[in-house]
């Protein structure tokens, strides 16, 4: 194998294992992915170290260790999926070096989300669903659609805004206690608790949650206790969103 | 009839989650259809098998999502992480978490100790749902490779 090639080999495994991170897959399953392509490459004694900022790739032998480093994580699991699908493929010989390295070049460059609009009304659906789940009324369901979307759309521009993420996270929260609390005094809605706890679940961080477990019990303590702290941030700020509100209560609004 | 209702919209809810996480298009409806098994079998089986206990239920919820996750994930060759996100979703114990959010701002707190409990023991109980059912799956399928 000559210089370039291998150069392209080391980068394409970097890659893959940045894009997944980014996506939001498990630690251990970056790890896999890696040293699976690596082997597939032929290079012997690969060996990488995952965590959630940063990757660490050792392709083996006298060849150059490189690292990347991870400044965004979203949850985008179409992402997870086609790299997995191309790891696949480039193991079994289906693709060339070449052209795997070329398909993750247009997954990383790539947009696959959907559009925004359809990931705000699906908010307001899972609202109104998880109201009925939770026992709530019939007639309550309109202001879990409206709490649940308002507070999706303030929480995600809030986000691109300020990047700050548990911030964002709190804003929104607080804008659903907000709307809940208005349509309960304005005598249209009852059982505030369960209008507020529906239109919060949109924006609980379900991934990172199963991510930190899964992370743990394979072993990857640092990426696994890593996670584990942003999942309960994320949380604690969705919490006192709502505290916010709740105390304004108390106060006789 | 509870049960048709809850699992017509916890589907729906799933299926959300699915638009929400950005799964695969082709897959979204497995992602609607696991979070409706787990849900259902969370519901059925604390109101009709463990009287009320939400704890011992969200273990076999997250268990049933687990494994038929990973159904699928052999099935259609993707990462079992893409359908049992969305499905674990509903199992969150959104509301008691904020029972004691609400209780800690109201200063009643003998209540918010015992829903902080609660909730720390439901999502407990919900890692070793999904730990459990990778791990005996993991047993199977080596079973079978090695006879």
């Amino acid at each position: 194998m000559n210089d370039a090639r291998e150069e392209m080999g080391i980068d394409a495994c970097l890659l893959a294992g940045r894009l997944m991170m980014e996506a939001g897959a498990e630690t251990y399953r970056v790890d896999d992915t890696m040293t699976r392509m690596a082997a597939s490459l032929d290079m012997e004694g690969a060996d990488s170290f995952t965590t959630s900022t940063g990757i660490i790739f050792s392709p083996g032998g006298q060849r150059r260790v490189k690292l990347t480093s991870i400044r965004r994580r979203a949850t985008d699991l179409e992402k997870i999926a086609r790299v997995n699908a191309i790891s696949r493929a480039l193991s079994s010989g289906e693709m060339t070096l070449e052209g795997a390295y070329g398909a993750l070049k247009k997954i990383e460059s790539g947009n696959f989300m959907f559009p925004f609009w359809l990931q705000v009304l699906a908010a307001a659906i899972a609202s109104a669903s998880f109201l009925v789940l939770f026992g709530g009324n019939w007639q309550n369901m309109i202001f879990a659609v409206i709490a649940g979307g308002i507070g999706f759309v303030v929480s995600e521009k809030f986000h691109e805004r300020t990047r700050v993420k548990f911030f964002s996270e709190f804003t929104g929260s607080a804008v659903i206690g907000l709307i809940s609390l208005a349509a309960v005094r304005l005598g249209l809605g009852s059982q505030l608790d369960i209008i507020i706890i529906a239109s919060v679940m949109p924006l609980v961080p379900g991934l990172l949650i199963t991510n930190a477990i899964r992370d743990l019990m394979a072993g990857h303590f640092m990426a696994g206790i890593s996670k584990g702290a942003e999942a309960f941030l994320t949380a604690f700020a969705i919490g006192s969103g709502i505290a916010l509100i709740l105390s304004l209560r108390g106060a006789g609004l | 009839m509870t049960y048709v209702i809850h699992g017509i919209f916890s589907f729906l809810a799933s299926t959300m989650f699915g638009i929400i996480f950005n799964s695969p298009r082709n897959r979204l409806l497995h992602c609607g259809f696991v979070g409706a098994v787990g849900w259902l079998v969370f519901l059925a089986s604390r109101d009709l098998l463990l009287e009320g206990d939400a704890v011992k239920a969200s273990f076999l919820g997250a268990f049933a999502v687990a494994i038929v996750a990973h159904l699928f994930s052999k099935r259609y060759r993707t990462p079992m992480i893409i359908f049992s996100v969305a499905g674990i979703i509903p199992l969150v114990p959104g509301g008691t978490a904020y029972n004691t959010m609400r209780n800690v701002m109201e200063k009643n707190y003998d209540a918010a100790t015992v829903h902080a409990m609660e909730v720390f023991m439901v999502s407990g109980s919900i890692a070793m749902g999904l730990v459990f059912a990778e791990v005996i799956i993991q047993l199977i399928f080596k079973k079978r490779k090695t006879t």
